[in-house]
C-alpha cells in the first residue's frame, strides 16, 4: 500500500514537474528570445518590429552621436554596415569611453513607435585587432592632459 | 629551445598514455596484474612529463622567452611577474595545458592511493583516466599546442588581455575552476570502471570517490562564487551574475554534482537510484566538457572564449564519444543492477532527496536549453537570437525557491517514514524562522512575491539546518555532560559528513540570503559631477575631489577620487578607476567597493572631460552583497568538514 503510494507521489512528482516546466517553456521561450537584427531586418519587421525586446546591431553612424552629461541622454544613429537604414537610438547613462564614430555596436532595448529604439544596455563590438586609438585618445595622452589641467588649477 | 624540450615532453606523453590505456584491458584479459601495475606507472609517467611541460611554460613566461607561440601571444615585459605567472590559463594554449596538468595530477594521485586494490575497477578508472588524458594530449599537439616556434623571435609581446590582469582574482578563480572541473573526471572514470569491470554491482566505486567528489564538488562551488566576485569586482555593472554561457557552463555540471552528493547517500543508505547516479555522474563529467567546449571553442564570444579555430571540432567529437561509450556501458549494466528497496513514504528523507533531485536536474536542462537555444536557432534556422535573462529568472525561480525550501524540510526527516507527530515537532522552528525573516522583509520593502517567498524559505531552512545541528549539541550535552562548545566541537568530529552538510546548507542559504537582499534592495544611480559637486544613493553621500591620472609600467590610470560624506564629515574616500592598457582601445573599468556587513557602496566611473573638470559616476548600493562571498566560504567549510575522515571515538 506505502509503496503504490510513493510510486504514485513520484509519478505525480514528476508528471507535475515535467508539466510546469513546458508550460515556462512554452510562454517562457516565446516572450523571451532576443532576436538580433540589423537596422534594415528591424525596419522591414514593420509593425512586428515595434515594442519587443530585439538586439540591434550594426555601426554608429558618424557625427551623430550626442550626449548631454547633465541629462545623461545619448542620442545617436545606429546604421547598417553597407549604410543603408539608420534607426535612432536613445539611451540613459554615459557612452563607453571610447565611443566613437564607424564603431561597432549592439544595443539591446525596444524600437517605439515613435521610429526611436529605446536602449537598455549598449554594447560595443571589441575586434581583436589592435588599432591604434586616435590622438588625444589613448590612455597616456589622457593622462598627460589631465596632469596639465590639474597643475594649472 | 626550451620549447621543443616540452613539445617533446607532450608527445612522449601522449604514446605513455595511449599505451597504458590499451595496455590495461590486456593485462586484465591475461590476468596479469604485474602487467597492471607496469601500465600504473604510465599514469605517473604522464604527471612528471606534464609537470615538466607547465613548468617549462612558466619558465618561458618568466624569463620573457618569445620564441615560445604562447609567450609572444600573451607574454609582455611590462607585465609584472605576479600577472606573467598567471597568464599560464590567461589563453586557450596554456589553459589546456594547465587543464591536462591538473588532470594528470588527479590521475597519479587516485591510481597511487589505490593501486594496491585488487579487482579491476581501480585498472578500468585508470583507463578511462587515461582515456581523458589522451584527448588533451591530442589537443596540445593539434589545435591547442602552445610551444609553437616563432621565428622571427619577437622583441616583446602584447601582454595578457587587459581584463585578466586588472585584478587579484585571477589567481584564484580560474585554477579553482579547473580543480574543480577536472576533478569531476574521477568519479566518472570510477563509474566506467565500475561498469567495465562489473564492480558496479557492488557500491565500492562510490565509495572510493565520494571525498573526491566532493571535494571537486566544494573547489567548483568556490570557483563560482569567486568568478562571481571577479565580475563584481572587474566589470563595472555592479552585478555578479548575468546568466551568461560561460557562467551557466560553470553552473550546469554543479547542478548535477549536487544531485549527486544527495542521491548518492540514498545508494549507500537503501541501495536505491543506482542507475540514476551512474547517469549523473556521467552527465556532469559530460557537462564539464561541454563547458569546455562552449568557453573555449569561441563559439561564444566572451573573455573565456580565446580564438575561432577548429577545436571546437575535436572538443564536439570528444564529446560525442564519450556520450556513446558511458551510454552504451550504462544501457549494459541496467538490466543487471537492481535496486535493493523502494520508496516506502511519501514523507521520508528518500523522497525529500528525490524530489531535490528532480528538480535540480531540471533546473540543469532549463539552463543548458536557454545556454544552447542561440547556438541551435543560428546553426538550424539562421537566425541570430539571444535567450535573456528573463527567461532564465522566470524558469530559474520557482526551482530556486522548492529547493531552498527542501533544503530545510530534509534535514527534519527520518529515513524510510515520518509520523506526523514527530514531524510537528521539528517544523516548528523552521516555521518561526520563515516568519522572522518574512516579517524583515516586508518591514524592508520587499513586495515580490520571489523575493518574499525566497526570504520565507531561506529562514525556514536556515532555521531547520541550524536546529539539527542543536540538537545534535543538546543530545550530547545531555548524555555526556559536555558543555555546549565540547559538544559542538566532539559533534562535528563524530558526524562529520552529516553535520558538513548541514554547514554547506547554512553556506548555500547565506548565498540565497545575499543574492535576494542585493537584488531586491538595490539602488542605483548615475550622475556627472564637477570637484565639489555631491551625489547620493540610499542614504550614501559622496563627493567629487579630483579627477586625476597618473602613469604605471604597464598602464595609464585615470581615476576619480571620492569623498564619502555622512553629516557633513568626510569618513572615506572611493576611487573608482579607468585602466588603459597599451594594447586595447578600450579602457577596462575598475569600479571600487567600500564593504561592510549591511552592505556595498559600488562606484564606477563611466566617462570624464578630459580636461578633467568633470566625471560621470555611477554610484550603487547593493545591500549584502559581502554575505554571498561569505556563504561561499561557508560552503567550502561545510565541504572540508565532510571531507576529513572521521576520527574514531576515543
Amino acid at each position: 500500500m506505502a509503496a503504490v503510494n510513493s510510486r504514485k507521489l513520484a509519478i505525480v512528482a514528476v508528471v507535475g514537474i515535467i508539466g510546469t516546466f513546458a508550460w515556462l517553456l512554452y510562454g517562457g521561450l516565446d516572450k523571451n528570445v532576443v532576436y538580433f537584427w540589423t537596422p534594415t531586418e528591424l525596419i522591414a519587421k514593420g509593425d512586428a518590429g515595434f515594442e519587443r525586446p530585439v538586439r540591434l546591431g550594426g555601426q554608429v553612424k558618424p557625427g551623430t552621436v550626442k550626449w548631454d552629461d547633465k541629462t545623461l541622454d545619448l542620442r545617436f544613429v545606429v546604421t547598417d554596415v553597407d549604410g543603408v537604414s539608420d534607426i535612432v537610438v536613445h539611451s540613459k547613462g554615459a557612452p563607453p569611453q571610447m565611443f566613437r564614430d564607424a564603431m561597432g555596436v549592439v544595443v539591446e532595448g525596444r524600437y517605439g513607435r515613435d521610429k526611436i529604439f529605446q536602449s537598455s544596455s549598449l554594447m560595443v563590438k571589441h575586434s581583436n585587432e589592435y588599432k591604434a586609438p586616435k590622438p588625444g585618445q589613448n590612455g597616456k595622452d589622457m593622462v598627460k592632459t589631465l596632469m596639465q589641467g590639474n597643475s594649472t588649477t | 629551445m626550451i620549447g621543443t624540450l616540452a613539445h617533446g615532453a607532450i608527445l612522449v606523453s601522449l604514446a605513455v598514455v595511449a599505451f597504458g590505456m590499451f595496455f590495461i584491458p590486456f593485462a586484465i584479459k591475461r590476468g596479469r596484474r604485474d602487467w597492471v601495475a607496469l601500465a600504473y606507472s604510465a599514469v605517473y609517467t604522464n604527471f612528471l612529463l606534464i609537470t615538466l611541460a607547465t613548468v617549462a611554460m612558466v619558465w618561458a613566461l618568466v624569463t620573457h622567452d618569445f620564441s615560445v607561440s604562447y609567450v609572444a601571444q600573451v607574454g609582455s615585459k611590462a607585465t609584472p611577474l605576479f600577472y606573467t605567472i598567471i597568464s599560464l590559463w590567461g589563453a586557450l594554449e596554456g589553459s589546456i595545458l594547465f587543464w591536462a596538468w591538473v588532470l594528470a595530477m588527479y590521475a597519479a594521485a587516485v591510481v597511487w592511493i589505490n593501486a594496491n586494490r585488487p579487482g579491476n575497477l581501480v585498472p578500468y578508472a585508470a583507463t578511462a583516466l587515461m582515456g581523458i588524458s589522451l584527448f588533451f594530449g591530442i589537443l596540445l599537439i593539434g589545435p591547442a599546442d602552445p610551444f609553437k616556434p616563432v621565428f622571427p623571435v619577437p622583441l616583446d609581446g602584447p601582454g595578457p588581455n587587459p581584463l585578466l590582469q586588472n585584478h587579484i582574482l585571477m589567481a584564484v578563480h580560474p585554477p579553482l575552476l579547473y580543480l574543480g572541473y577536472v576533478g569531476m573526471s574521477v568519479p566518472f572514470a570510477f563509474a566506467v570502471g565500475a561498469m567495465l569491470s562489473g564492480e558496479v554491482l557492488t557500491d565500492d566505486w562510490i565509495k572510493i570517490t565520494r571525498r573526491w567528489t566532493l571535494s571537486s564538488w566544494g573547489l567548483l562551488s568556490a570557483a563560482i562564487i569567486a568568478g562571481m566576485w571577479w565580475s563584481y569586482e572587474v566589470l563595472g555593472w555592479g552585478g555578479y551574475w548575468a546568466w551568461d554561457p560561460v557562467e551557466n557552463a560553470s553552473f550546469m555540471p554543479w547542478l548535477t554534482a549536487t544531485a549527486f552528493l544527495h542521491s548518492v547517500m540514498v545508494q549507500e543508505r537503501r541501495g536505491m537510484l543506482r542507475l540514476w547516479n551512474l547517469n549523473l555522474v556521467v552527465g556532469t563529467f559530460v557537462l564539464t566538457i561541454l563547458g569546455t567546449f562552449l568557453t573555449r571553442s569561441g563559439i561564444i564570444s566572451s573573455v573565456h572564449a580565446f580564438t575561432t579555430g577548429t577545436i571546437g571540432y575535436y572538443f564536439l567529437a570528444f564529446i560525442a564519444v564519450t556520450l556513446l561509450v558511458a551510454l552504451a556501458l550504462v544501457a549494459g549494466t541496467s538490466g543487471r543492477l537492481k535496486d535493493e528497496n523502494r520508496f516506502d513514504a511519501p514523507a521520508s528523507r528518500e523522497t525529500v532527496f528525490l524530489l531535490n533531485n528532480l528538480f535540480l536536474t531540471a533546473f540543469m536542462f532549463t539552463v543548458l536549453l536557454g545556454t544552447l537555444f542561440p547556438l541551435v536557432a543560428e546553426s538550424v534556422r539562421g537566425i541570430k537570437v539571444s535567450v535573456g535573462e528573463p527567461f532564465f529568472n522566470r524558469m530559474s525561480l520557482p526551482m530556486i525557491v522548492a529547493l531552498l525550501f527542501l533544503m530545510g524540510v530534509g534535514p527534519a526527516m527520518p529515513w524510510k517514514r515520518t509520523s506526523m507527530a514527530e514531524l510537528k515537532g521539528k517544523l516548528l522552528p523552521p516555521l518561526i524562522g520563515a516568519t522572522v525573516m518574512l516579517v524583515i522583509a516586508v518591514a524592508f520593502g520587499a513586495r515580490n512575491f520571489y523575493a518574499l517567498v525566497t526570504f520565507a524559505f531561506v529562514g525556514f531552512s536556515g532555521a531547520s539546518n541550524k536546529f539539527e545541528i542543536w540538537y545534535g549539541i543538546r543530545a550530547r550535552h545531555r548524555a555526556h555532560g559536555e558543555n555546549y562548545l565540547t559538544a559542538l566541537f566532539r559533534l562535528m568530529a563524530g558526524n562529520r559528513r552529516r553535520y558538513g552538510g548541514y554547514v554547506a546548507h547554512l553556506g548555500i542559504l547565506t548565498v540565497a540570503l545575499g543574492i535576494a537582499a542585493s537584488s531586491t534592495f538595490r539602488t542605483e544611480t548615475e550622475a556627472t559631477l564637477k570637484p565639489g559637486d555631491s551625489m547620493t544613493v540610499s542614504g550614501h553621500t559622496v563627493r567629487l575631489k579630483q579627477v586625476w591620472g597618473r602613469e604605471e609600467v604597464q598602464r595609464s590610470v585615470i581615476g576619480a577620487t571620492l569623498e564619502i560624506v555622512k553629516n557633513g564629515t568626510v569618513t572615506g574616500t572611493i576611487e573608482p578607476k579607468m585602466n588603459f592598457y597599451p594594447t586595447s582601445q578600450q579602457p577596462v573599468p575598475t569600479p571600487q567597493v567600500k564593504s561592510s556587513i549591511a552592505g556595498d557602496l559600488y562606484a564606477n566611473l563611466q566617462a570624464f572631460r578630459p580636461d578633467g573638470s568633470s566625471a560621470t559616476i555611477r554610484l550603487i548600493y547593493e545591500p549584502m552583497v559581502p554575505w554571498i562571498w561569505f556563504g561561499g566560504m561557508i560552503v567550502v567549510l561545510g565541504s572540508v568538514l565532510s571531507i576529513l575522515p572521521t576520527r574514531s571515538r576515543a
